[in-house]
């Protein structure tokens, strides 16, 4: 797609692994504003917080494996699923794809040497950094671990004595991480894309990075006053949200989710995104659609934004609010569901390697698909009254950000791990470690539906015994699912470690520009900016009948 | 099976089923579109791809046929929740008050009680009052829920057909003893609940 006539000439041609710059060492990293770098200081730090949270959600279902305390009192457990929350969301898929690989790839993809602000892009990793420090200090000085649940519903999140006004300020500053991040992708995507890249001319990641970011400069904001006003009303008793203070704990919900809910599609547009690359990339054929898929992620971005109220059926808001937040919910289904087909086509007549990444977004198409049905029932206002705050919505958004988040996260970074660190990884481990873990996710989260549908409510420390047998079941699937994560994780480690170095630029035959730039790329990007010419994904040489050589 | 204790239970669980029917459907038309594609048009089998770009016919039938779908979902949602949403002019009136961690109900007469008694085919509408934090009056063989929250009044109504006892559950997170926030609503005959009311 890149001819390679001239444009500007640059400096640098070492590996931006080796580059040096002013300074060295671990300096070197954590003063660098080179965007690859950064993506690497986010991949660590988030890293390590999913594996934090995924200890807690491990400890979570091993209290629920039988009725009453198991492991821990009642206290420590509303602590376990608060902090799990906190972490998984706002330190893990939140920042997750877009921090990682749209750092990472977005300025190669669109042929730019970097993001439009480097040291703001720096920045958002300090600023992230700080929040999760923050969340840290909130779960261990001695008010107690946050207990309120990660929605923070008023008036308990103002009444509880645990560490509230430091988990607030948390979710605070990592608010601002993301909206810098998305702020400076939308600037990216405007400014700096790659002389003869129009917009139709752009890959899909960064059509679904470009929606990402402006739900994230749009709908942050809300959140970051709402917790604010929270601290005020918490520190300065200003009646807001608190009814005993004259406020409205409706009004809470309303601002709570009005960022909350979008930023479902925050942590599942950059994932379609990646998964859309690897299906097109490992079926060696053009994507089918691409319009009706960039255009689905913005119309997921604008309809998401406007469903918020689909949390709040049950809250005694009025008919009104809830007949146009349930048609606005399933008016959201659509774009969804023409993503899912479009995928599926793509498939139709390509020629296709089942290799780890391809493995991962076929099992996003499968789970998604699952979260997006269970997602229906759950805009059925009748159904909703039922099955909210069941352990179903618990089922519902681990398929859906799991899913979706997570194993987009997972598929990107075999797809791009040996673009990302020249080094190649072992397969047929990644392959082993994905069957494990997509066998324990669903044997983990698939009873929660069985369970929420049966009546179990959500968030309990305590249960029926009409439950175990599901819930049993479900902490099991959990041991299998952490079985696989260790795998997977040992793979990526000993790849690292010891896997084969590799220089060569396109070892998965893809026609995006990272496939052109060095294994792995160098300090800026391109010696020479490229000057494109045609669509992304051409694919004319896998052709039955050849048209002729791009 | 959960229980089915009123009128309103079955048009939840036909409308469950309904929707239930068309996921399975559609899961499997997509699982087995993947399945068989991977497999016919693996690299093996399928060595050189055919570039297909688009296809506008498809692309506007996978939007309007679900289009279609879910205006219909959302239609037979909105027509159940229309019934719960009203509750009759005649209903008894109980109010149930939720406070960390208990439930409380008080009837017309002003008899309190920990578990909830009710007439068998009798509208009762419940009045919802929270005296601290969100709570919400959940009773699953109802299919009914709603939030009892401080200074909102809310309410909801049911019309209990069956004999029987049933769990009923605080569903919105409260603190420290959410989980045990439980009490049971009792379904008896008519004579037996005046009985019961009356008495001390």
């Amino acid at each position: 797609m890149a001819d390679n006539s001239t444009a500007i000439k640059t400096k640098n041609h070492e590996s931006y692994l080796d580059y040096k710059g002013k300074h060295s060492g671990l300096l070197g990293w954590i003063l660098s504003t080179d965007h690859k770098r950064i993506a690497i200081l986010y991949l660590v730090v988030i890293s390590a917080w999913f594996l934090i949270g995924v200890v807690i959600g491990f400890l979570i279902r091993l209290e629920l494996l039988t009725p009453g305390g198991t492991i821990v009192g009642a206290q420590t457990y509303n602590a376990f699923f608060t902090v799990h929350g906190i972490i998984m969301l706002f330190l893990f898929v939140i920042p997750g794809i877009p921090a990682i690989f749209g750092n990472f790839f977005l300025p190669i993809m669109i042929g730019a040497k970097d993001v439009a602000f480097p040291r703001l892009n720096l920045l958002t990793w300090y600023l992230y950094v700080i929040g999760g420090a923050f969340v840290i200090i909130a779960i261990f000085l001695p008010g107690g671990a946050p207990d309120s649940g990660w929605t923070f519903y008023i008036p308990y999140s103002i009444r509880t004595s645990t560490n509230m006004i430091i988990t607030l300020s948390a979710t605070f500053i990592l608010g601002f991480s993301s909206i810098l991040t998305g702020l400076n992708f939308i600037v990216t995507i405007h400014r700096m894309r790659a002389p003869g890249m129009g917009w139709f001319k752009m890959p899909l990641f960064p059509w679904a990075l470009y929606a990402t970011g402006w739900i994230q400069v749009i709908v942050t904001p809300i959140i970051g006053i709402t917790l604010l006003l929270v601290i005020v009303e918490r520190v300065f008793g200003v009646g807001l949200f608190d009814p005993s203070l004259g406020g409205d704990p409706i009004l809470y919900q309303h601002l709570f989710w009005i960022y909350s809910h979008p930023a479902v599609y925050i942590m599942a547009v950059p994932a379609m995104g990646v998964i859309t690359e690897i299906i097109t990339v490992y079926s060696h054929r053009t994507i089918f659609g691409y319009k009706a898929i960039a255009y689905s992620s913005l119309a997921i971005a604008l309809l998401g934004s406007l469903v918020w109220g689909h949390h709040m059926f049950s809250s005694g808001m009025s008919d009104t609010a809830n007949f146009v937040f349930s048609l606005l919910t399933f008016l959201v289904a659509i774009p969804s569901a023409i993503k899912v087909f479009n995928w599926t086509a793509t498939l139709y007549k390509g020629s296709i390697e089942l290799e780890p990444p391809m493995l991962y977004a076929l099992a996003f198409i499968f789970l998604f698909t699952i979260g997006g049905l269970t997602g229906i029932m759950q805009g059925t206002l009748s159904l909703d009254i039922h099955l909210t705050d069941t352990t179903f919505i618990v089922g519902h958004f681990h398929y859906i950000i799991f899913g979706t988040a997570g194993f987009g996260l997972f598929g990107g970074l075999y797809h791009w791990f040996p673009k990302m660190f020249g080094r190649t990884y072992n397969k047929k481990l990644a392959k082993v470690g994905f069957w494990i873990l997509f066998t324990g996710f669903n044997i983990l989260y698939f009873p929660m539906f069985v369970m929420g549908w049966l009546g179990m409510p959500r968030r309990s420390y305590d249960y029926l015994p009409e439950y175990q047998s599901y819930q049993v079941i479900s902490t099991v699937g959990s041991w299998i699912l952490i079985l696989g994560l260790i795998l997977i994780v040992y793979s990526f480690i000993k790849a690292l470690r010891s896997g084969e170095r590799t220089t060569e630029k396109n070892y998965c035959g893809g026609e995006t520009l990272e496939w052109k730039v060095e294994t792995p790329p160098i300090h800026e990007n391109f010696y020479e900016i490229p000057i494109v010419t045609g669509g992304p994904y051409e694919y004319k040489q896998n052709e039955l009948e050849p048209e002729g050589v791009n | 099976m959960i229980a089915q204790a009123t009128n309103f239970a079955q048009s939840v669980d036909n409308t469950f089923l309904i929707i239930v029917g068309i996921s399975v459907f559609f899961l499997v038309l997509i699982t087995t579109l993947l399945i068989t594609f991977v497999i016919k048009y693996s690299k093996k089998r399928n060595p050189k791809a055919t570039n297909i770009p688009g296809n506008t016919k498809l692309e506007i039938i996978w939007t309007v046929i679900p289009t279609l779908i879910v205006l219909y979902i959302f239609w037979l949602g909105w027509t159940d929740y229309k019934v719960l949403a009203t509750p009759p002019k005649d209903s008894m009136v109980i109010t149930a008050t939720a406070s960390m961690w208990r439930w409380k109900f008080t009837y017309p007469n002003g008899k309190q009680a920990d578990t909830l008694y009710v007439p068998v085919n009798k509208d009762i509408k419940i009045k919802l009052i929270s005296t601290d934090v969100d709570h919400s009056f959940y009773v699953p063989a109802f299919r009914i829920k709603k939030d009892a929250l401080p200074n909102i009044n809310n309410s909801t109504w049911f019309n209990a057909e069956k004999l029987g006892t049933y769990t009923l559950f605080c569903a919105e997170y409260c603190g420290l003893n959410h989980a045990t926030m439980r009490s049971e609503v009792k379904v008896v005959t008519k004579d037996k609940f005046n009985n019961w009311l009356s008495s001390k």
